[in-house]
């Protein structure tokens, strides 16, 4: 009979009326036919496999990953509530082990949307993933989580977010940023200096196949997990590598998802990007639903996939080869690198810019963090968005230690209103966030 | 008049309805091996000394394909399906003579790879060396696109009695679902067939020629010759008829539950504004899951016959039966025992019945009208408990869009309709338990039968509609049309009303019971590429809601 090996759970909402506009990528179009797909297949009839409904998320919930300027209603909608909601709902599922692992099919998606948000970039106003780990670190307590993105932009707003957390590992796998939207996410890119070596960015060429993506998860993200011992593996699944995504130039397909699934064996998958919505998003939600919940995804396969001519070259082998020895190096050299980045106390600048193209809004920041050996280590992110408002955040972690606790407030009570237009607080040991202005 | 008769799992009713009420009710005893002769008699008895010629309407519920499936008698079917990419057909085989062949059909309706009609060829040699005389076909996607179906059948044609199709059964998708739908009609037919001829005729020796209509598990009726395409569709008509029955009673505007106390289970089923919920795909029982449009009920294993146990302490209920109460010389103790020891029932041996709850009383360490009371109490708790489970169930289904999530309905029953042998005995406890609106619905036995005499003719339409590609389609009513770039959402509309119409006069409704119209679906989307708008995708499902015909709900009151 068939059944799901693993429990699974489900949170189908495709937002069949919303879209970022009527002919944008991020439409309401995009998961009807894997909705067609999924139901025809009698996907929710398998025992084993439950849909949820999804909840809306709340400005708390936001509060605990963003800072949102001017606040959280000016910049989302109630779909991007409900799919941030939809996430939180699968999270709940998994931690009362009413599941034992669970897809949120969810859009709009997230993983561009950074710890500032002024708006809209890469189709994202906030990010799911975030928003539903802060979640689960508040509530459940859960220590050490690993995300791994394989959507094939590189997943900046997620990296961003947990650029100065040691306990959050962050992988990327994504077309080469020299390639692609948003240009990052190269193999240098590895956390602050208090979590060097907790981020880390894989960047595969164009071309890149089912092999080479497989090639990186048994060589690098599977031995990298079993060294950091997540308590909680996340993928953010983004479905653009495959070789008919238009945004896109890769070689990936339903089978081999299938497959990097049930390598990976997520705890939670978040659906992200993938913009083939005939070709290929129906095949390739299928394949990872039925490798979440254990059913045989032989039989996935495109009507027009044919592997000989999606093969990628010896060039493309090497190159994804040499990467993954310089990631694997890199993580190697984690603590060493930590240790060599600077003194405990003092205080390290960064400067960004960030463009966010689906709202037309350019961001300029200076971050300061206090170098810690304890914790993550608090910082402030003076933000300056044109068109916009001029603000400050500062983020004290979950695990902070007093002494960042304390440098926290102090940065927070030292701003001047009259300089920005909005002062933030996220206090995340004390699950609290505070705003003047 | 009208007749309705509904066959029960112990009695069948039937009852004569004029405009003034019920003018005669007649019961006899279900006899499951001969259910012919039992459908027989409940129509001579209600017939004696009544002019056939003044009967307009018969109606028929029946438990003939229920106890086929039951009893594991259904006739050997030959069954051909092709899958094309994703999950093994072989999980949905319905038996030996099951054949997975090539050919695809993508979710927009595209051939993605033909029917191989040599391998059609060879499996319809071998079915029918196999003696199979009933087959069903059933493509993945038919419903976008039923070619490979109707090309198979082409090819089966002159091997076979007839032949069902999948595309045939429902608009919804679920391909495993609509296998063993097709799967279903295809093996219950001839005996379907046979029974329903057998009755006509015996019906028109007496003289009553009115077309017979058959009660469906979604609480409507259907002409005995739509049946003839469909037969599974009348499984589980027995539950929709009691729940039909209460409908004169439900509240307007309201949300009400239904319960269908019986000997062994009880029926849960929900009005919403005296309309039935149904099911969101099709029944659905245990492992058996199909697109058979039905009543949204469930049941419980506790009734009044229920046996009553102790286990380390704790009071048991149900779930099986083992003859009827002790007051009526059943062998153990019952709830129905414990309400004639506290007198809320004055039937039956009350010697009896006290000694059979003295021994449950002894094993919890009570008196005996504490031990009773305990029955009783924990009877109404059980069934309320597995109701408001449903409620939370109904209300936490999954929505598609922002529009619905926000605004979604939320069932709140402020009504309790009770049916069955002890329905009154219970309405006042579970009024007193739960401070809710409750009511025993008069006359409750004949209910079930005046509720398949009253229901009416329900159908449903799908329509789908790609300007992309130029099509309206309606492959349910093997109904397709080209359409223009420009064809709206009015357009739609309007083709789904007329095909509805006409589907349902075909099913034998009458045009003054044809105004309950619903859309039950609606979406519309862009579909663009590169950037720029092709087309437009309009889908739609529209129904004839179950209901009562109009012009006797009144008299029953």
């Amino acid at each position: 009979m068939l059944k799901a090996l693993h429990k699974t759970g489900l949170v189908f909402f495709p937002a069949f009326d919303w879209a970022i506009d009527p002919t944008h990528p991020e439409r309401e179009e995009r998961l009807l036919y894997t909705q067609d797909q999924v139901t025809e297949e009698g996907i929710f009839d398998i025992p084993g496999i439950i849909e949820y409904k999804p909840m809306l998320a709340t400005a708390e919930d936001i509060r605990r990953a963003q800072f949102c300027v001017p606040d959280e209603a000016s910049i989302t909608t109630e779909s991007h509530l409900i799919s941030a909601g939809g996430a939180k709902v699968i999270a709940d599922a998994v931690m009362n082990k009413e599941i034992q692992n669970g897809f949120a099919l969810i859009r709009p998606p997230g993983h561009h949307s950074m710890r500032v948000s002024h708006g809209g970039r890469g189709f994202c106003h906030i990010n799911i993933e975030a928003i539903m780990v802060e979640y689960i670190r508040s509530r459940y307590g859960v220590k050490r989580i690993a995300i791994v993105d394989t959507d094939c932009h590189h997943g900046d707003g997620t990296d961003n977010i947990y650029w100065h957390d040691p306990d959050v590992l962050f992988l990327s796998l994504h077309q080469d940023g020299r390639t692609m939207f948003p240009g990052t996410g190269f193999p240098g890119e590895l956390g602050g200096p208090n979590a060097k070596g907790s981020n880390l960015n894989i960047p595969l060429p164009p071309g890149t196949s089912t092999e080479g993506y497989l090639y990186v998860i048994n060589h690098c993200v599977l031995p990298v997990l079993e060294e950091f011992k997540p308590d909680l593996v996340i993928n953010s699944a983004g479905q653009d590598n495959h070789y008919t995504d238009p945004l896109t130039n890769m070689n990936f397909c339903a089978q081999g998802y299938a497959e990097l699934t049930t390598l990976l064996k997520p705890d939670i998958a978040v659906l992200e990007g993938g913009y083939a919505i005939e070709g290929a998003l129906p095949y390739v939600n299928l394949g990872i639903i039925l490798a979440m919940a254990g059913i045989d995804y032989a039989g996935v396969v495109e009507p027009d996939y044919n592997p000989e001519k999606l093969k990628q070259s010896v060039s493309i082998t090497d190159k994804i080869k040499k990467t993954t020895k310089q990631i694997n190096t890199y993580w190697s050299q984690r603590f060493q690198m930590r240790e060599d980045a600077g003194k405990p106390g003092e205080i390290q600048i960064r400067h960004k810019e960030i463009f966010y193209d689906t709202d037309n809004i350019f961001e300029r920041q200076k971050e300061r963090i206090r170098i810690c050996k304890d914790c993550g280590g608090c910082f402030e992110i003076d933000s300056q968005a044109t068109p916009g408002f001029h603000i400050l955040g500062v983020h004290i972690p979950i695990n902070a230690c007093p002494a960042c606790i304390e440098k926290g407030y102090e940065l927070f009570d030292a701003a001047s209103r009259e300089k920005y237009d909005h002062v933030f607080l996220m206090d995340r040991p004390k699950d609290a966030y505070h705003r003047k202005n | 008049m009208i007749i309705g008769l509904d066959v029960g799992g112990t009695h069948t009713y039937a009852v004569l309805l004029s405009n003034k009420g019920v003018e005669k009710s007649v019961r006899v005893t279900t006899d499951h091996e001969d259910l012919f002769s039992t459908v027989l008699s409940g129509f001579t008895q209600l017939l004696e000394s009544v002019d056939p010629a003044q009967i307009e309407r018969a109606v028929i519920s029946t438990t003939l394909t229920t106890n086929a499936i039951i009893q594991q008698t259904m006739a050997p079917v030959g069954m051909i399906v092709s899958a094309g990419p994703g999950i093994d057909p072989e999980f949905f085989r319905t038996g030996d003579h099951y054949y997975a062949v090539s050919g695809s059909i993508n979710h927009r309706g595209r051939e993605k790879a033909p029917v191989n009609e040599m391998q059609i060829q060879d499996i319809a040699k071998k079915m029918v060396d196999d003696g199979i005389q009933y087959v069903g076909v059933v493509s993945k996607f038919c419903v976008r696109n039923p070619s490979h179906e109707i090309l198979i059948k082409r090819i089966l044609n002159k091997y076979f009695k007839k032949i069902f199709l999948g595309h045939h059964v429902s608009g919804n998708l679920n391909f495993p679902r609509r296998i063993a739908t097709t799967h279903l009609n295809a093996a219950v037919f001839s005996l379907h067939k046979s029974f329903f001829e057998a009755v006509k005729k015996s019906l028109v020796e007496k003289g009553l020629t009115v077309p017979i209509r058959i009660l469906k598990a979604d609480g409507g009726t259907m002409s005995l010759e739509t049946s003839m395409n469909f037969p599974g569709q009348t499984v589980l008509s027995g539950p929709a008829a009691s729940i039909m029955g209460a409908i004169p009673y439900a509240p307007e505007g309201q949300d009400a539950i239904v319960l269908d106390i019986g000997g062994t289970t009880t029926d849960i089923a929900f009005l919403v504004d005296k309309a039935p919920l149904l099911e969101p795909v099709g029944i659905q029982r245990g492992s058996y899951k199909s697109l058979i449009r039905s009543l949204r009920t469930d049941s419980k294993g506790i009734g009044g016959d229920s046996v009553l146990r102790v286990k380390d302490g704790n009071l048991t209920i149900g779930p099986d039966r083992q003859g009827p109460a002790m007051a009526f010389g059943g062998p153990l103790p019952t709830p129905t025992d414990a309400m004639i020891v506290l007198n809320v029932m004055d039937t039956g041996n009350r010697e009896k019945a006290v000694a059979g709850i003295e021994t449950i009383a002894r094993q919890l360490g009570l008196s005996i009208e504490d031990a009773a009371e305990k029955v009783f109490k924990t009877c109404c708790t059980i069934i309320l408990k597995k109701t408001f489970v449903m409620i939370d169930q109904i209300n936490s289904q999954p929505v598609y869009t922002v529009h619905d999530f926000l605004e979604g309905y939320k069932l709140s029953p402020q009504k309790i309709l009770v049916l069955g042998g002890p329905a009154p005995f219970f309405a006042q406890k579970i009024e007193d338990l739960y401070q809710i609106d409750t009511l025993a619905v008069p006359n409750s036995p004949v209910a079930n039968a005046v509720g398949a005499a009253l229901a009416r003719t329900t159908c449903e339409v799908s329509l789908y509609a790609d300007t992309e590609q130029g099509i309206v389609t309606a492959h349910e009513e093997d109904f397709a049309e080209p359409i223009s770039k420009t064809f709206s959402e009015d357009d739609l509309m309007e083709t789904a009303y007329t095909l509805l119409r006409e589907k349902a006069i075909n099913a034998g409704a009458d045009p003054e019971n044809l105004e309950e119209v619903e859309v039950v679906e609606f979406q519309k989307f862009n579909i663009i590429r590169n950037f720029s708008p092709r087309g437009k995708i309009f889908r739609t499902k529209m129904q004839l809601k179950p209901g009562l015909i109009k012009g006797y709900e009144t008299v029953l009151h």
